[in-house]
């Protein structure tokens, strides 16, 4: 019997099993996923969440449920890659041989990471909202909070979904607008870039946002420390709070550390079309878990499972990689109001205006706010546990498509 | 779309005076534009950190943000910041000719 081992069963990893089951000759190959934890988190509800609007259950499913019947989960954490060896170690001591491995151990939020954020004032003051539990006790903090300045802050890039610190920002004005306190809250959006849009197309579209919901932006920003009531930056500029949303730094998971595998950050150098671990024989990457220059994003992660999938396949028989994967990403905006925008953009085309999926004709719009969009993003949820993670095919093609977008005018 | 004239060579620019083409780029051009954004002279400290820049754009397809090139190019936080001030990403990109750090949007 083969082994096709999956590190990790979130987005990626749940995707990719459940695919390569069925394509895989049951009779050679066996499918196995390792991970810990006994529930599914649909991650992207995080956003609503601590504005009241999800119940924690609604997030959540049981990992077995998530699973094809013929996939083997190993309710385990992976502790080392012994490449080499060809095999993975988990906290119980068990070594499991690969002859496919695939990584999709994704990112996660590195507080610690940040002198003074995991002081006196961590869940008091200061919250996450990248954790179930950080959404949940930021739910609590924002039904209690009467006014003050309310501060979001991204710590530093690459952070899962780079554009949900912004929606926070525009549901949090609306929040406190339905709250009737808006005039009492200074909202203050912190960010290292030099922009809460960076790129040219976006800023000049969507810069208004900014200012008719009345957020403050402080760009540049390096955040060195934190206080019970203060961000300084490493060239000592000060923001005041009362509230602190952080995006902390994002890492890789420990065991690709303990493993050499990654980066200065534990991502782990991938090659941007083929999606093979650089270096290393039959190991893949796959999700928020690579370095690769795209949007760590569920959508992303999707897209770069069709390519996997059919490398997993070539893999499996001997046959050259195929290079396909350009970098696709396609997200939904939230601007508050029941608004949204949507996105589509891939390693070398920034986000343009236009309609999407079909040219011309929509339904949703690209760069624009519109209230379609926005039950897009609701209706996400259903596609995400009942089309995506069980491998169904999703009508929209894995490669960006320039058809519909309008593009700027030639140099 | 704007060109130039940095160091005796001209040189295409985006709207921020961000270098369109990595290869345009010489030590030249970096000084002059370095002297433009406030840095009269570049050490062996600021070429290192260059240079780093620029060979990990063109591997990476993205340019490195601070921690990234402390890891890499033997300079800590604290002397990114005295070397580049204000903003070390965008400021070494802009030196380095290589795009600026961005977000998806
Ligand atoms: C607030 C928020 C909003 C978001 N909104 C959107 C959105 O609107 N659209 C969108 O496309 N994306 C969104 N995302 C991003 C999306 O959720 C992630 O990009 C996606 O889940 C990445 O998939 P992944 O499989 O790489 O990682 P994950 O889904 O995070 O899965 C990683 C898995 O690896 C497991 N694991 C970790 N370490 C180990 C170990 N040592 N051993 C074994 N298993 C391990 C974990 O338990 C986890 O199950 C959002 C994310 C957040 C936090």
């Amino acid at each position: 019997m083969k082994h096709l081992l999956i590190l990790g069963a979130g987005t990626a990893g749940t995707m990719v099993a459940n695919r390569m089951v069925k394509k895989l000759p049951q009779k050679e190959w066996q499918v196995t996923v390792v991970d810990p934890d006994t529930t599914h988190l649909y991650q992207p509800g995080l956003l609503f969440l601590p504005f009241g609007n999800h119940e924690e259950s609604e997030l959540v499913r049981p990992r077995a449920a998530t699973l094809d019947d013929r996939v083997e989960w190993k309710q385990r954490t992976v502790l080392e890659i012994d490449s080499q060896a060809r095999s993975v170690v988990l906290d119980d001591g068990e070594r499991l041989a690969y002859d496919l491995l695939v990584i999709a151990s994704g990112s996660r939020i590195r507080p610690d990471l940040t002198e003074g954020l995991l002081g006196d004032a961590w869940q008091r003051s200061v919250f996450d909202f990248y954790t179930l539990d950080g959404a949940v006790k930021l739910r609590d903090a924002l039904a209690k909070f009467r006014g003050g300045k309310l501060v979001i802050n991204l710590v530093e890039l690459p952070i899962k979904c780079p554009v949900a610190p912004l929606e926070f920002a525009f549901l949090a004005d609306e929040f406190f607008v339905r709250q009737g306190i808006r005039d009492e809250v200074e909202l203050t959006y912190v960010t290292p870039l030099d922009g809460a849009f960076t790129k040219p197309i976006a800023s000049k579209r969507l810069g208004h946002l900014l200012h008719e919901k009345n957020v403050k932006v402080e760009t540049e920003f390096a955040v060195g420390s934190v206080t019970d009531h203060e961000l300084v930056s490493f060239d000592e500029r000060r923001v005041p709070f009362d509230l602190l949303v952080t995006i902390p730094t994002h890492t890789g998971a420990a065991f690709v550390e303990r493993s050499g595998l990654g980066n200065e950050l534990a991502f782990i150098p991938t090659d941007k079309h083929s999606l093979a671990a650089k270096g290393l024989d039959n190991v893949f990457v796959v999700g928020d878990a690579t370095d690769v220059p795209a949007s760590k994003a569920g959508s992303v992660a999707h897209f770069e499972a069709e390519t996997l999938i059919e490398n997993l396949e070539r893999a499996a028989t001997g046959r050259a990689l195929a290079s396909t994967f350009d970098g696709h990403a396609n997200c939904f905006v939230e601007t508050g109001g029941g608004k949204a925008l949507l996105i589509d953009f891939n390693y070398d085309v920034e986000p343009l205006p236009g309609k999407y999926p079909l040219p011309g004709l929509g339904p949703f719009s690209l760069l624009e706010e519109s209230k379609l969009n926005h039950q897009g993003k609701l209706a996400f949820r259903w596609i995400y546990w009942n089309g995506l993670l069980p491998g169904k095919p999703i009508p929209v093609p894995a490669q960006m498509s320039l058809a519909g977008k309008e593009q700027p005018d030639a140099p | 779309m704007a060109t130039k004239t940095y160091g005796g060579v001209a040189v295409e620019v985006d709207d921020e005076g961000f270098l369109k083409k990595a290869a345009e780029w010489t030590p030249e051009v970096a000084k002059a534009i370095a002297a433009e954004v406030g840095i009269p002279t570049l050490t062996d400290k600021h070429w290192k950190v260059l240079e780093f820049a620029r060979t990990d754009t063109a591997s990476q397809g993205q340019s490195p943000g601070p921690r990234r090139i402390v890891a890499s190019a033997g300079v800590s936080m604290k002397e990114l910041y005295e070397l580049f001030p204000k903003g070390p990403g965008k400021l070494v990109a802009r030196v380095a000719g290589v795009p600026k750090p961005k977000a998806c949007l």
